[in-house]
């Protein structure tokens, strides 16, 4: 917004490719995207990877079910580990999700105009994996019919949740988390469905974009306050996505374990759910525009810049292993450099060793231009990354719980093919509804494309001499 | 007389942008009141060329805010200190800095759901029905046309005269909007 786009030359003087191709219109941005849900056929690979990631969810259910009927005792967990997979998993799925908000809210608040094209489904990724992180504490409660028992409400037992836990703080900030995570995205979603509404062919496709957009007609009027209220949500989810990763690593730094009770979970969680978030959001874009044909929109601007987010984080998270590892052997108590001699040397330590490979010495091939820009490589980063997070959780839980205070109640812990049916199964579920997203709802924001093609569109129309003279504050 | 109830304004539409602000502005400076303008997405300085400058929506979501905290607050004081109280490792029962975290939370979700609903609300949303859509052209205005709407209810209205006025501010075409 702060940049001059002269007419006739789009790229601006620092040499960035601009953030959507040249030569675009507003009709052209919109026909674009919003053919890909209103096309009838479905493509091959579409129907491919939904039924794969189909037999994965139905993979999830059996699962459950299974659980269900037999108990966590299908699971590897007991005393001392009883925590496992569902809270691996569980923080893996919620680090994930944290990319979202951070480009739709953070970035908006900061002009970065970049995010316009990755926002629509970064936030459909948040909420999918909020969705996935929510199941795993619910499942793990061994009765998850009483979930309900969490909640404050007044009941015959006479009793009331302990707000003095973290683990009741954890409730309140997933679920304000997923609420205001879905306000968000649904209301950047209205202005998109009047447009679906206006271009359906169907019947059914009126009557369904229609009922949801609301009666959307594009007043100034309404998109004065449909703005504010956008801003106000950014502003309110900007400390919100902050404070969730600092609840959930609260779940660990609360209590006395050694290698949990540290200063710096929390902001080494949040870099950590940022840096796993947009491992997370590279991973599903690049496929994306691939198959989609969405390089106009996604340019290597957004990947280049991604991959930067991606190594700026990981050094953070690198910082946060090397202070967790000083301070154990600083604090000069017994107990915390037991505990990260542990990690470095103990039964898990291939795992920590991996977890160094993935996560601090493969992203620093990101400081190179020629990498940050190879679509493959940085592909393999991401993947390489998302694996990296799921191996810090496995770390961070495992190997504090596995040997504590008295050598007696050592023990080791294994997971179970349950447990992998459960973890395997919820990315199951996680690419089916996004495979359902990317399929019923247009995936890129159409309206704040439209507002990025306007300097374009003006040098390809008459008003070039008009906005020329009108400089950088025509366009808000 | 009877033409005017028959339809409810008249509409012109722009291919630009900047045409349609240019036209809002002289349409008010020629008296009308009772308009208002159509965009595929916002235009900056539109909202002031109707003359619609500030909206209440801010003060809705700092009330729904403050109220979503203090709720929040008095539902954990009520629940440790007042009805269930239990003496954990000797700490007060409004041990107030614990129930931060929540407080913060309430405050957030309060918030969110008054600025959705608080938007909705003073926009008039959802609305099944409006006269706007019977124009067929409108399925533009979600793509890449702007519209500028005359009510009928306008004191300045006459449908002649405000048609050729509209025509006059170069609009690409002018339709009649019916009920």
């Amino acid at each position: 917004m702060s940049q001059v786009d002269v007419p006739q030359a789009p790229h601006d003087p620092h040499h960035h490719p601009p953030v959507i191709a040249p030569g675009h219109t507003y009709a052209s941005v919109t026909d674009k995207i919003s053919t890909i849900v209103l096309t009838e056929p479905v493509s091959r690979g579409w129907i491919v990877g939904f039924a794969i990631s189909f037999l994965l969810t139905m993979m999830l259910l059996y699962a459950i079910t299974y659980l269900l009927v037999k108990g966590t005792g299908i699971w590897g967990i007991n005393v001392p580990v009883a925590w496992g997979f569902a809270i691996i998993n569980f923080v893996w799925w919620i680090g994930i999700g944290h990319a979202g908000t951070l480009i739709s809210a953070i970035l908006l608040l900061l002009h970065q105009e970049w995010r316009t094209s990755i926002n629509r489904f970064a936030e459909a990724m948040t909420l999918f994996a909020v969705a996935c992180a929510g199941l795993f504490p619910l499942i793990h409660m061994g009765r998850p019919w009483l979930f309900y028992w969490l909640l404050p409400y007044p009941n015959t037992m006479q009793l009331w949740p302990q707000f003095r836990s973290p683990l009741v703080w954890d409730v309140f900030a997933v679920s304000t988390y997923a609420t205001v995570s879905l306000l968000f995205w649904y209301v950047g979603l209205i202005p998109d469905l009047a447009t679906l509404r206006d271009r359906s062919h169907r019947r059914s496709g009126r009557l369904i974009y229609g009922a949801l957009a609301l009666g959307w007609r594009g007043s100034a009027r309404h998109w004065f306050r449909y703005q504010t209220a956008y801003l106000l949500l950014a502003a309110l989810a900007t400390p919100l996505v902050v404070s969730v990763h600092t609840v959930v690593s609260f779940d660990f730094a609360i209590s006395i374990l050694p290698g949990w009770h540290t200063t710096i979970f929390p902001p080494y969680f949040v870099a950590g759910a940022i840096y796993s978030g947009f491992a997370m959001v590279l991973t599903l874009a690049l496929p994306l525009r691939k198959f989609y044909g969405l390089e106009d929109f996604i340019t290597m601007r957004h990947i280049n810049n991604m991959a930067k987010i991606m190594l700026a984080t990981g050094l953070i998270v690198a910082y946060g292993y090397l202070m967790e590892l000083f301070i154990g052997f600083y604090s000069g108590s017994i107990f915390e450099s037991a505990a990260m001699r542990n990690r470095l040397f103990g039964p898990y330590a291939p795992f920590f060793w991996a977890l160094i490979l993935c996560n601090v010495l493969t992203p620093q091939l990101l400081w190179s231009k020629r990498i940050r820009t190879n679509v493959l490589i940085l592909f393999f980063i991401s993947l390489v990354v998302n694996a990296g997070m799921w191996l810090e959780r496995f770390v961070i839980v495992i190997t504090s719980l596995h040997r504590d205070f008295l050598p007696s109640s050592w023990a080791m812990y294994y997971p179970t093919r349950w447990d992998w049916a459960t973890y395997i199964g919820t990315i199951g579920l996680f690419l089916a509804l996004l495979f359902l997203f990317i399929r019923l709802l247009p995936m890129i924001s159409i309206f704040e494309m439209r507002e990025l093609v306007t300097p374009h569109a003006k040098s390809n129309g008459m008003q070039a001499a008009r906005s020329l003279d009108r400089g950088d504050d025509a366009h808000e | 007389m009877s033409k005017r109830s028959a339809i409810y304004g008249v509409m012109a539409e722009f291919d630009h942008a900047e045409q349609l602000v240019e036209a809002t502005r002289r349409t008010r400076e020629a008296g009308y009141s009772r308009i208002d303008a159509f965009t595929p997405f916002p235009i900056h300085g539109l909202p002031e060329a109707l003359g619609f400058r500030r909206t209440r929506l801010p003060l809705i979501v700092l009330v729904g805010g403050i109220l979503g905290g203090l709720t929040g607050y008095l539902l954990q004081y009520y629940s440790a200190a007042v009805a269930y109280p239990v003496n954990v490792g000797g700490r007060p029962l409004n041990s107030w800095p614990s129930f931060i975290p929540v407080t913060f939370e309430m405050t957030v979700l309060i918030a969110a759901i008054s600025a959705v609903l608080g938007m909705l609300a003073l926009n008039g949303l959802p609305q099944p029905y409006h006269p706007v859509f019977n124009v067929p052209r409108f399925a533009l205005a979600s793509r890449d046309r702007f519209f500028l709407l005359v009510e009928a209810r306008d004191p300045h209205y006459d449908h002649d005269s405000t048609w050729k006025f509209l025509e006059s501010l170069g609009a690409r075409e002018v339709f009649d909007v019916e009920h």
